[in-house]
């Protein structure tokens, strides 16, 4: 399980104890967590899952994915250095903490 | 190898249950019902195939390409075993790390970022096509409206020429009813497409692809050495198979669900920015794709069900969308739901590549319609078409009054 930080552009925060297995928007979704809109469910199609890793979790994660590169072009809010898509992050037992920051806009 | 498919546990159920017989594709849902109470996994005997027809389950087989793998075929054939009946698919039928290169260069081109270009001019032929109904009065909502809304913007946008179009949605039609058996529905559609396959070579060349189309940006990808330039006309085929058929019953089934549920159509017509999650919740409640299978690539074990390698799974994500275990109120046409994680354009890698320009479609469309219609009512009996994978109609007799 990975206890899961969500930042609202507002700097409203979430946290969502996420289980071991299921991805950041999934566990946004199902928790009503605003601003994942997560069109695609899951297939790395719609950019709407866009998400900023918190510099601080940089390590605690894989590093972009090959899809996320590319559907990233496709994100509606600014693309940066830290951009993800929280469908590709996935909770772990390994993995307790992590923050993500919503982005303003996601279609 | 493991050669027969016998059931390999006591505790699996067997059912004569056929996904192809007249009467389910006719009204699939309350044999999906009995099929989801029967157990997580059941054995087609019919078929010698696996089933799988309640959500967690279809999502995680078809979340796990690794273990549930499409070369083998994604119809009932399993290539591993017999010859396919046309050359696999290089990215339907490809699996990792193969899959990767071909996928890639689709979704690429298929992307919100590229396809966006093509929003204000979806649009227009949405007004005018909806205007054209309202002129009528009268219309067929498959042919007039359904049919002619892809076959007009979505060829044109992949660039093919004004004549001839009228092969596309045989062609698409034979390829899914090879997504089931090799059976007469699927015999008698690929005698009748002769035509229309030699139709789909041509136009898939280079040279009859407008230049700055979906398909000639699959050519400039070969130009760019990412894929070979067979490959890039053998994807531009997959466009039209997958591209066409689809999204012209996905319409026909948002037709026929607000026409049946004019509250529904109420909701949409206050509020017509409600056109995108409400085609969404369209996909779920009346899916267009209804099944089709993995395969296993090592022994596995569902629900407390072993599967030996090798085993064709009919996922029915036509069933898993009505899962009352994952959705309140399954059998309800809601377009507030909170639908997303629906499996009606597949889900994981193998997920539907076209599926953001189905919904750039589907909205246009369908906002356009909410903008300028009243009321929708059907004067006759829909008659549906019948093909082992894809559900829709020929015809939907209806009646349309402007605002």
């Amino acid at each position: 399980m990975t206890q899961v930080t969500y930042i609202q552009p507002d700097g409203s925060e979430t946290k969502v104890d996420v289980p071991a297995g299921m991805s950041l928007m999934q566990g946004a979704i199902l928790n009503d967590v605003p601003g994942i809109v997560a069109e695609c469910g899951g297939s790395a199609m719609c950019a709407t899952c866009h998400v900023y890793l918190d510099p601080s979790c940089a390590d605690l994660v894989p590093p972009l994915a090959e899809v996320e590169i590319d559907m990233l072009e496709s994100a509606a809010s600014e693309r940066k250095e830290t951009s993800r898509l929280s469908c590709q992050l996935v909770a772990s037992d390994e993995l307790d903490a992590v923050t993500v920051h919503i982005p303003l806009s996601q279609n | 190898m493991v050669s027969v498919a016998t059931p390999s546990t006591n505790t699996l159920p067997t059912t004569d249950f056929d996904p192809y017989d007249e009467a389910v594709l006719l009204d699939p849902y309350p044999h999906y019902e009995t099929l989801r109470e029967l157990g997580p996994v059941v054995y087609l005997e019919r078929y010698g195939a696996y089933a799988l027809s309640r959500h967690d389950e279809v999502r995680a087989v078809l979340a796990d390409a690794e273990t549930y793998c499409s070369g083998a075929g994604v119809g009932l054939a399993n290539f591993f075993k017999e010859k396919p009946w046309r050359k696999p698919s290089i990215i339907l039928e490809a699996d990792p790390p193969f899959h990767a290169r071909t996928r890639k260069v689709v979704a690429r081109v298929l992307s919100p970022a590229s396809i966006s270009r093509l929003k204000s001019i979806f649009e227009s032929e949405a007004n005018s096509l909806v205007d054209k109904i309202l002129a009528m009065g009268d219309f067929d909502a498959a042919r007039d409206f359904s049919e002619a809304y892809p076959l007009k913007v979505f060829a044109d946008a992949v660039g093919l020429p004004a004549e001839g179009r009228e092969n596309l949605l045989p062609y698409g039609d034979m390829v899914f009813n090879g997504f089931g058996p090799i059976n007469e529905r699927f015999s008698t559609r690929l005698s009748e497409t002769t035509n229309s396959i030699e139709w789909i070579s041509q136009v898939c060349r280079r040279e009859n692809l407008a230049p700055d189309g979906l398909g000639a940006d699959l050519y400039k990808a070969a130009d760019a050495g990412e894929i070979t330039h067979e490959e890039a006309e053998m994807l531009v085929r997959t466009l039209l198979s997958a591209g066409l058929d689809t999204t012209v019953f996905t319409l026909c089934n948002a037709m026929l669900s607000f026409a049946e549920n004019p509250n529904q159509y109420a909701l949409l017509r206050e509020n017509p920015n409600l056109a995108r999650q409400a085609m969404e919740e369209v996909i779920r409640y009346e899916p267009t794709f209804h099944s089709f299978y993995r395969t296993t690539t090592r022994p596995v074990e569902i629900a407390g069900v072993k599967i030996d390698e090798n085993q064709k799974i009919c996922v029915i994500i036509g069933s898993a969308n009505r899962d009352p275990r994952r959705w309140e109120k399954p059998e309800e046409f809601d377009i507030n739901r909170k639908v997303t994680g629906h499996l009606g354009f597949g889900t994981g890698i193998h997920g539907c590549a076209g599926q953001m320009m189905a919904r750039l479609e589907g909205e246009i469309l369908l906002g356009a319609f909410a903008r300028k219609v009243k009321s929708i009512r059907l004067t006759g009996e829909p008659v549906r078409h019948l093909n082992n994978t894809v559900r829709g109609f020929e015809s939907m007799p209806a009646r349309v009054v402007a605002q």
